[in-house]
Order: C-alpha cells, then structure tokens, then sequence
C-alpha cells in the first residue's frame, strides 16, 4: 500500500513523491528529543546515492550538509563505513553500522528517466532496530537536485526529530557592496544554505527590509526610489514591482499578514511614525496607532489576532502587543536596554527582537507575554532576527566591530550551534521564506 | 582606523571635499573627532581647505557649506536642536532668506549604533525637527522638504563614538539653482 503522492506545489520540481515500502510507521527506537535544551547530536551514515555521474554523491553531500548545520545530527565520516555496497534495494547489514555507532542510516539512489527527469529515492533505516522508518521517491528535473536534496533532508529531520524540517525554504536578503558611505544594496534571494544566489535589484535605488509574502511569491520591502521612500511589492515570478499605497509620507518598515491579504508597515507623518494596515485587494488602510512616538516594526502573530511592535512612546525603544485592530496597546519588555525588531514565531509561543544593552547588541526571545526573556547571541551589533519555518531557529545579521560590513548568521533556539551563512558579499536584513505545505 | 569618506549623492560634493579636508587637519590636533559644525570648519572662516570666505562667491552652494555651515550634530537617539546646531541654522536661515530662490532639501541620519527600522523614523524626526526649526526663523515651508536615510549614508565610517556623532546629523542640501 503506498502512501498518496504528495504533490509538490513548485512548478518546478514536478514531482511526485511516494512511500517506498509499505509499514505503517514503524515505532522508532532512536528518536531526538529537541525540546531540551542540550542536545546531543545523533549520529548518522548517510550514503552516497547510487548514480552514474556523481549526482548522487552531490545529493547526499546537501543532505549531510543540512543535517550537521541543524546541530541536532552528527554525520559520520564516510571513511569508516564498513559496508560500502549500501542499496536503497536491499536491506542494509545492520551489524556493520551498529558497530560503527551510526543509529541512523540513509541511501538512496538517482537514476534518469526516459522522459530527462531524474528519480531520485531514498530510505532512512533505524540501525539499532533494524527497521526502515522512512522511503520516498521525488521526479524533478536535473537542475533542481539541491531542491530535492534538501525535500529528502527535510524528511529525515522530520521522521527522527518530530518537529517539520526547514532545508527546503530560501531568504530573502539585501546584498550590500561598495564603501560603508556609499554602500550599494540589493534584494537578493537564495536558498537557506545560501546556494542559488540571485538579485532582485540591481542597485540604483536604496532597499532595505525585504520580507516574504506567505506564498513566498511576493516580497514586500523598502526603496527609496525618485521621490520619497516608500514600500513596495514585488511580484518574484514576473519582477512586476508596485508601491503599496498612497500614503501622504514615507511608508517603511513592511510586513505580510499571516493571510497574504495585508501588508502591515509605518507610515512617517511630521516626527512621528504610526502603524497602518493596508488590504491588498480593496486598498483600504486602517490606522492602529496613534501616539506621538516612532512605532514601527510590525508583526502579526501566526493566528493574525495580534500585532507586536515597537515604540519608543515611553522613552527608548520597547515591545508592545495590541490586537490586530489597534486595541489593548500593551508593553511587554521591561529589561534593561531597549528592544527593538520584534518578529514572532511561526508557533506562535515566542517573539525574538533585538536589543540594545550595556553597548552591546543582541538577539534574544521572549513569550508574548514578555516572561521568560533569554538572550542567544551577544556582541558589537546583532540585528533582525527571522525565525525558520519550524519556529527552532533564527537567522540574523552581524556586523563584527572593525568589520567591513555584515554576515548572516543561525542560531539555535537553544542559543547554541551558531552558524555563519555564506554570500558572495556582505548581507543584512534577512528573511526566512515560509515552508510550502 | 579612522576613515572619513565623502557624503552622499550631493550636488556639493565638491565643497564637502574641501569641507571634509578640514575636519580630517582638524583631527591630526585632537584626540577625538569634533563634533559640531563650526570646529569641522563647516560653520567658521573655512581658510585651511582652500574654500575660505574669498574663494566661494556668495550666494553659491559653495558658500553655504563652507561659511554657513550645511550639517547640524545630534545627541545619542535625540532630535533636540542643540545649542551649537541652533547658531548653525540660525545662519541657515539668514542665508536661505537671502537667496531666496533655493529650495531645501533636509536630510535625516543617524548614527549606526540602532536598528534599522528605528533609524529610519529617528533620522525622519531629526529631519523634521531641523525643518521646523528653520521654518521658525522664516524660511518657508514649502521651500523645504525632508527625507531621512537613517543608518543608511554615514559619512564617518570607524566603530566608535568619534564617527557615530557626526553621523547623527541632519544635512541641508540645497536643490534649485538660486544664482
């Protein structure tokens, strides 16, 4: 009995993918608790996939690669295997993998089809039990082999963590070149691992804070364009760009709706900046805040019934919640410092921000009620968080004191297993792209 | 090391060379960067960078920038119009009155030790309040526009306060070709 295909909705991976066997699922011996905070990584041997040109080894080495940076997995070193006929056909000698302490075990095979396609399997085994947990199929074309690679990565997370993989997702991001006083920014998106780099912009024009539409085929961001600074809309699939609204001022500061329908942002007025929602389809706008301050940084919870912000109408920058209409403004950070660029989780259970302390800037969380503060990261300037998908861990940039410019950075909720992000240049303003169901 | 680097986009960028080459003799006598407009030789008797009283015509951009002074400095997250920068726009005004037929355009920074989002409204305020100052001493306000770029367009580049406090400046760049 196979599973129902999952269709996955990209057009460009026209895949279908299927169970490989037929358990139901199998109960699993090895399993990652990664609700606590200390995490030991679980051993695993993922095997080069079978294929006749090397697009298998280069498969397995995106899935090996994904799975370490997760810092909940530890792959093993290729070199100690002891059996090196590994087949997604036969049931692998679970004695030469015990033994090389690897509890979990992957293979996989790529092979052409008739029509260009390549299929591309692959099986996760429990070494210990001897049992497979997982098999799947994908057929995409061959220039979207990182694609499937991380699909199955995804799926192994997922099958030994419990929790949804986030390897499959890209970032938006602002590319920056040239002097520190006359840097040159650029919209650029890739893949979370950083691979498939491509721009958006080309320059001319200042961009600032890109961030995705739910469908991750819009992104929503700042340009200083001819005239005054405004926020924009751009179309990914056609490069169509339009600016949102027509508001009597600079507008900044953007951000989606939970639903797509809006996008939330601050529109400047004389000294003041106050938050406005606008529907994309009947252009309506709502104001939801109206004080003599700077409110800006929008962002809506995962349920679309609150909005965090930050305002500095009590002195310095600070958190507030209010509902989605304006309602019950509510402060909710009160450490020592001040905090800025609130985003909340996917899961809704926290908000990560930035925050100004003692001269140092740093990446923290907090629940939305402001309880539970914990800071991740610490130094001369942290800024922007932007959660994966899975809601675990946070992508933001750093810009290292006497560095040229800023990197981007993940990190664990945990606080742990920071890992630099490579571009071709220097890099801010991040932004996770949703997971596609 | 310590890097002053030229302002942006401006049509004085050539006064700002001049303006800049003397904050940079400046420093070589100081130990910390000047933070206001008369010490960077941006509000006095320019003299050391070649564009003094005698060599910019009056009612040039040149003379603007150099005798009057183009730039005020803010305090850490402040839009306040501090003493200094009062006597700098005080000037502006009289200036701006006197050659009427510029219009303004006044720029916004800040500094880069905030977030982006905050900068942006913060170097918007800053803008704002400079404008209003100016209006307040008699230039017209529809003479004068505001756009802020926040964080965005430094001209001090080093990662300390020395480069921050000129940073936190609002800039009045002069648009119509008045003479």
């Amino acid at each position: 009995m196979m599973k129902t295909c999952k269709t996955l909705a990209a057009a460009v991976l026209m895949a279908t993918g299927g169970a490989l066997v037929a358990a139901s699922p199998a109960l699993a011996v090895i399993e990652l608790d990664v609700t606590k905070g200390n995490v030991q990584p679980l051993p695993i041997a993922i095997g080069d996939f079978q294929s006749r040109d090397g697009i298998g080894a280069k498969i397995s080495a995106v899935v090996t690669a994904d799975l370490k940076r997760s810092g909940l997995f530890a792959p093993i070193d290729p070199a100690a295997f002891i059996q090196k006929d590994l087949s997604p056909d036969a049931t692998p000698n679970f004695a030469d993998w015990t033994v090389i302490n690897a509890q979990a075990l992957v293979s996989g095979r790529v092979s052409p089809e008739a029509d260009g396609r390549l299929r591309v399997e692959f099986r996760l085994w429990d070494t210990f039990a001897g049992q497979q947990l997982d098999g799947q199929q994908f057929y995409a074309n061959p220039e979207n082999w990182r694609r499937v690679a991380h699909i199955i990565a995804d799926a192994i997370y997922e099958r030994l963590t419990g929790e949804k993989g986030y390897f499959d997702t890209r970032v938006v991001y602002v590319d920056e070149t040239g002097s520190k006083s006359q840097r040159v920014k650029r919209l650029a998106i890739m893949d979370q691992d950083g691979a498939n780099v491509r721009y958006l912009t080309k320059g001319g024009d200042l961009v600032l804070t890109p961030r995705f539409s739910p469908n991750r085929q819009e992104v929503t961001y700042m340009s200083f364009g001819n005239a005054e600074p405004r926020v924009y809309l751009l179309q990914l699939e056609t490069g169509q760009r339009e600016v949102v609204g027509n508001f009597p001022g600079m507008t900044f500061s953007p951000r989606f709706s939970p639903d797509g329908q809006k996008v939330i942002m601050s529109l400047q007025q004389e000294a003041n900046s106050n938050i406005y929602a606008m529907d994309l389809r009947s252009r309506a706008t709502t104001r939801l805040t109206n004080t003599a301050a700077i409110d800006t940084s929008p962002c809506y919870s995962p349920d679309g019934q609150r909005i965090v912000f930050e305002s500095d109408r009590g002195g310095r920058p600070q958190l507030y919640v209010m509902n989605a209409d304006g309602s019950g403004q509510t402060r909710i950070s009160f450490g020592d410092g001040s905090y800025s660029t609130p985003v909340w989780s996917p899961r809704g259970d926290l908000i990560a921000f930035t925050k100004q302390s003692g001269g140092q800037f740093q990446i923290g969380v907090m629940r939305p009620d402001g309880s539970g503060e914990r800071i991740l990261t610490s130094g001369f300037h942290n800024e922007g968080p932007t959660w994966a998908p899975n809601g675990r861990v946070l992508m933001f940039f750093r810009d290292a004191q006497g560095s040229g410019g800023p990197q981007l950075y993940s990190i664990d909720l945990t606080g742990r297993n920071e890992q630099k992000i490579g571009t071709p240049s220097y890099a801010s303003d991040p932004a996770w792209s949703p997971s596609l169901e | 090391m310590r890097r002053i680097a030229l302002g942006a986009h401006s049509r004085i960028a050539l006064a700002l060379v001049a303006a800049l080459a003397v904050s940079a003799c400046a420093n070589k006598n100081k130990n910390g960067l000047p933070d206001n407009a008369s010490e960077l030789g941006l509000g006095g008797a320019g003299g050391a960078g070649g564009y003094g009283r005698g060599n910019a015509a009056p009612g040039t951009a040149q003379d603007f920038t150099v005798n009057v002074g183009d730039r005020i400095f803010f305090d850490t997250d402040s839009s306040s119009i501090r003493a200094d920068a009062q006597q700098t726009l005080t000037r502006q005004a009289q200036w701006l009155n006197q050659y009427p037929n510029y219009s303004i355009t006044v720029e916004g920074h800040a500094d880069e030790r905030g977030t982006r989002e905050y900068n942006i409204a913060l170097g918007a305020r800053r803008a704002a309040a400079t404008r209003d100052y100016l209006a307040q001493q008699g230039v017209p306000s529809n003479r004068m526009r505001t756009i802020s770029y926040g964080k965005e367009r430094p001209v001090a580049v080093c990662d300390d306060i020395s480069c921050w406090s000129q940073n936190r400046r609002a800039v009045t760049v002069l648009n119509g070709a008045g003479s």
